[in-house]
């Protein structure tokens, strides 16, 4: 159980929080392809090291924020657009 | 029955003026508080505990703690308790396991005459064909001859197991000399500590030893106990290490509790578990009086118990120099010492059930009844493993050091090395110290890293820097293995010939070798095991024992108990406010998620019936309730339904349903705008959590400048839908303020009043259940004088209370699908049946391309109304339909129930495209296997498909 830094509650156990994955930008639905659209659904880096992923702090303050992560040491900085 | 107690031991843990009464197979044994079940039965003369794994032969005290693997035993109800160190109790029924009939007759013996077939990989090669008799025949037979105790299924004798949170800035692991050093100078920085020793008391080592070190003992134990920033568990054992030191405890003697989990966030480990003596591989290592220094030392010194009466010693080491002052102490005639720093070995232990002679590596065959080894050393580097070191091999000091540590964890005492008392007490101290520090600054860290806590009221403690002496090295001769082959696992049966042979079998990796022959994989983990089975590769590889590496520790480190895993579950139950009249009023309860509700009052089809005919009431709370109020909530929710939003006037409802962003349909329920900039979302009762999240991933991450705030009122208003016929006319007794009648208030609004005198009631008027109907939410601390009131105002209209289970009847004849029981992953919401509902020349949507696309789609399963062609037959849910000729699937029941109103069965399900047009007869296969046909209907709806029921 890692710790995660709630930019509101502070360092909390990840039990706390629900991890909503990887940061995937949204395409724009008017204009993006089925492939597209669908690379946004399923695809993802999944790297080996430093990923941007999103927390969602659902047992304090409800929100939404993104860190950075490597998923090789668990090690967690800031992400610059938390 | 002869006593080995001896004369009085100043360190001996026993109270000899108290007389514990026990039984070990069925024999009545005395002991005295402070002995483990072995001790006492060492005592008493016991010499044989167990019997091996695979050749049954006759097990005695090894190592006499935790860790012996000859002295796992059944205490009444409980399997594989260790002996070495579990406490004696009054009453205890002790028995020896895996034995059959008895410990001293056993038929499994007759293994060893086979012995040969037994070797290492026997049952790979023997048992692979034919396979169908593995199921058949082998593995029957070899069940019986399954190590362990019995598991008793109806045990209800111990009490409820315990969970804890806890977060010390400093956790010691070990409770000997260095490890409560540390503690006492982590705690005088200023650090919260918790200091866990497995053994029942603190001490270590110092415990067996001389007048000196008891003395240092009691100084170490004083300062602890009068320290309250250590709270000290004892009979505990850290059994795991994992990311952002998340650190497992096991707390095994609790008040309350049999076993408690602690998990411990913790600022600084400090790992200082001693070490683990090894045992000697050679003939008749096994053979009971074969034991380990330490285990003569702990069984005279603790327990006052002679452990034989003529001994032979091995020495390599100052314990087993140690040793043999002891058993002269103690009245052991000690026949030989034989020194393996000069070159002096055991070649080979005799005797049947009991030592009776050794022969020593230079032809010598003595008389003896107690063989003891002092060989050496296995650091158990478990937690440092746990903390991603791998611990390298030391040829001069013959063990294995930490070799890389992250900074929250640290090593101190015999797992870092070498030294006095004096020693060890000083580099536990200043361990205790740097531990402390880190721990303090982290602690600094994460009370300014908390905008919600107040500001850290000192400034952040400075670093320093790691400038402890190490421990020193000290030269040990490398003692695995004599010339002649013994026992590397004595759990697992498992020699160092089997590795041998193993190794030239091709499994000559440390970790392939390990799972072809089972060795370290018994109860012990490889504690004893690990390093010697290590020498032993090395040997048979001719290669250095650095290069041979060692097998990966993974937590657990010390075997948990699945009720400690269990626990308490912290999982709260969420009630209605009227879940109390309910329980008082019949009726039988279901769990939906985490709420508890109503099933039924008795008979759910009555029920029903009133419905259609009458007046009924639920109680509809668990329904998701999100109050939005802001200017752009019309936005918000056009984004989040498939159908269009802009339009909805004040005091009107509507109907929406969601798609997730693959174009699945995900919920649904009504909203209702109260007023200009105020709306309240239904949700179903197990989605209103998600869609809550939903609704603020869009209202955060992707729209920041829509004004909406979101508010979940799920439990604060308590929703009571009062549905029949005859509604309207109970609610006009009792609703003030609101014109009800059809023109003033028609289906699909929404109007804001007084019920029962509870101003705020928000009444809408919808039908799920196909009847008129008007769902009214009541602020909860009012629900039971409005739920009474409708009760007793509606006596002569035949009010009466219905649950899940007739709503469910109602809304099946009534055709409303449930999202997630006749839906599912493939149900876009084109193919759903809300192809009139999806809007796509919006602005945006939620999956809209998906939603597009699926418009396309002529392959997907589609939702249909169904009759069975029999009326008296009910398919099960989940039934599936088949071609009529094969077994080809082409479709499943999604929903079925006998219908009240039309006396016979209905269905909703999903089937192949082919299969949807009205009065196509398909093929249901039942749970029985038996085939019916049944119909596909026009309509979703079996009851009023015009639905003019809902709209008079």
């Amino acid at each position: 159980m890692i710790v995660v830094p709630c930019p509101n509650c502070g360092p909390r156990n990840s039990s706390d929080l629900r991890n909503a994955g990887e940061v995937a930008p949204r395409p724009d639905p008017e204009t993006a392809s089925l492939t597209e659209w669908r690379s946004y659904l399923y695809l993802r880096e999944n790297p080996a090291g430093w990923v941007t992923e999103t927390w969602y702090c659902r047992s304090g303050c409800r929100r939404y924020f993104t860190i950075e992560r490597n998923t090789a040491t668990n090690e967690i900085r800031e992400s610059e657009n938390s | 029955m002869s006593s080995h107690r001896l004369p009085i031991r100043s360190s001996e843990l026993i109270d000899r003026s108290t007389s514990l009464s026990f039984t070990w197979n069925g024999r009545a044994y005395v002991g005295h508080e402070g002995d483990t079940i072995a001790s006492a039965l060492a005592a008493a003369g016991v010499e044989v505990f167990s019997r091996g794994m695979k050749y049954h032969r006759r097990r005695g005290i090894l190592t006499a703690n935790h860790w012996d693997p000859n002295l796992s035993v059944q205490v009444g109800d409980e399997p594989n308790v260790r002996a070495g160190s579990r406490r004696l109790v009054d009453g205890m029924q002790v028995s020896a396991q895996n034995v059959w009939p008895s410990l001293r007759w056993d038929l499994g013996t007759a293994n060893r005459l086979v012995g040969r077939f037994l070797s290492v990989g026997f049952y790979y090669k023997t048992f692979m064909r034919p396979q169908f008799l593995w199921h058949n025949l082998y593995q029957r037979i070899l069940r019986k001859f399954a190590p362990g105790g019995r598991v008793n299924w109806k045990t209800g004798t111990h009490g409820e197991y315990d969970k804890r949170y806890a977060h010390p800035d400093v956790l010691v692991a070990g409770g000997g000399p260095a490890g409560v050093a540390a503690a006492l100078s982590a705690a005088e920085a200023g650090a919260s500590v918790m200091l866990v020793e497995q053994e029942p008391e603190l001490g270590g080592h110092l415990r067996w030893g001389g007048p000196d070190d008891l003395a240092v003992l009691a100084d170490l134990r004083q300062a602890v106990y009068s320290t309250p920033a250590i709270e000290v568990l004892c009979d505990s054992i850290v059994t795991g290490r994992y990311d952002h030191n998340w650190v497992a405890v096991l707390q095994r003697s609790h008040e309350v509790a049999p076993e408690r989990l602690i998990k411990a966030r913790v600022g600084s480990l400090i790992v200082a578990p001693g070490l683990v003596e090894r045992p000697y591989v050679f003939a008749g290592n096994d053979i009971p009086g074969v034991m380990l220094a330490g285990a003569v030392r702990r069984l005279i010194n603790l327990w006052a118990v002679k452990p034989g009466s003529r001994a032979v010693v091995l020495s390599a080491n100052s314990e087993g120099d140690a040793a043999v002052l002891d058993l002269e102490s103690a009245g052991v005639e000690v026949v030989a010492v034989l020194d393996a720093r000069a070159g002096e070995d055991v070649v080979e232990a005799r005797g049947r059930g009991r030592v009776s002679s050794v022969q020593t590596g230079d032809g010598r065959i003595l008389r003896a009844d107690l063989l003891v080894t002092a060989t050496g050393w296995t650091a158990p580097t478990s937690l440092l493993n746990m903390a991603g070191d791998r611990p390298v091999y030391d040829k001069v000091a013959a063990r294995y050091f930490p070799q890389a540590l992250p900074d929250n964890v640290l090593a101190t005492g015999g797992i870092a090395g070498d030294g006095s008392t004096t020693e060890l007490t000083a580099h536990g101290r200043e361990t205790g110290l740097l531990a402390a520090q880190r721990a303090l600054r982290l602690r600094h860290d994460r009370r300014a890293q908390t905008p919600r806590s107040p500001a850290p009221e000192s400034d952040r403690p400075a670093a320093i820097a790691d400038s402890r002496i190490p421990l020193r090295r000290s030269p040990h001769p490398e003692c695995y293995r004599s010339t002649t082959h013994g026992l590397v696992d004595y759990s697992e049966d498992v020699s160092s010939k089997d590795l041998i042979q193993a190794a030239g079998e091709g499994f000559d990796s440390i970790e392939l070798m390990k799972r072809y022959t089972t060795v370290t994989m018994g109860p012990g983990q490889g504690k004893l095991e690990t390093v010697n089975a290590a020498a032993v590769l090395a040997e048979a590889m001719a290669v250095e024992m650095a290069d041979i590496g060692t097998t990966v520790w993974r937590p657990p480190f010390s075997p948990v108990s699945l009720g400690a895993l269990a626990g308490r579950i912290f999982e709260p139950v969420r009630r209605s406010a009227l879940q109390d009249w309910h329980e008082a009023n019949g009726a039988t309860n279901l769990l939906a998620g985490q709420w508890v509700r109503p099933d039924h009052y008795g008979d759910p089809m009555a029920e029903a019936s009133n419905v259609r005919e009458n007046v009924g009431l639920i109680d509809v709370t668990p329904l998701g309730k999100l109050d939005l109020r802001g200017p752009d909530v019309a936005n918000l929710l056009d984004l989040v339904y498939v159908n269009r939003w802009q339009k909805l006037e004040v005091g009107r409802v509507r109907y929406g349903a969601m798609v997730a962003e693959d174009g699945v349909v995900s919920d649904d329920g009504v909203t209702g705008r109260l007023a200009e900039d105020h709306y309240l979302m239904t949700t179903t009762s197990s989605g209103a959590g998600a869609v809550w999240e939903m609704l603020e991933d869009w209202l955060q991450t992707y729209r920041p400048d829509w004004e909406v705030h979101v508010t979940p009122v799920t439990g604060g208003l308590t929703s009571i839908n009062v549905a029949g016929p005859r509604s309207r006319e109970l609610l006009e007794r009792l609703v003030d303020n609101v014109d009800l009648s059809a023109d003033a208030f028609p289906y699909f609004s929404v109007r804001t009043g007084i019920v029962a005198g509870v101003a705020d009631c928000i009444i809408w008027r919808i039908g799920f259940t196909g009847e008129l109907s008007y769902e009214v939410h009541v602020p909860s601390g009012h629900a039971l004088h409005v739920w009474e009131s409708l009760l007793s105002n509606g006596s002569d209209l035949g009010v009466a209370p219905f649950g899940i289970e007739a709503q469910r009847i109602l809304r099946l004849e009534k055709g409303h699908y449930i999202v997630g029981q006749d839906t599912d992953g493939l149900s876009k919401a084109p193919t759903a049946g809300l192809d009139g509902l999806v809007r796509l020349d919006k602005a945006d949507t939620i999956g809209l391309p998906e939603l597009r696309a699926a418009f396309e789609r002529t392959d997907l399963p589609v939702l249909v109304g169904l009759q069975p062609d029999d009326p008296t037959i009910v398919p099960d849910e989940a039934c599936q339909i088949v071609e009529a000729g094969s077994n080809q699937i082409l479709g499943r029941v999604t929903s079925s129930r006998m219908s009240p109103t039309l006396e016979r069965s209905i269905c909703l399900a999903q089937v192949d495209p082919s299969l949807a047009a009205a009065g196509t007869s398909v093929t249901v296969q039942l749970v029985d296997g038996r085939r019916i046909t049944a119909t596909v209907q026009e309509h979703h709806a079996h009851v009023d498909p015009e639905g003019a029921r809902q709209r008079v």
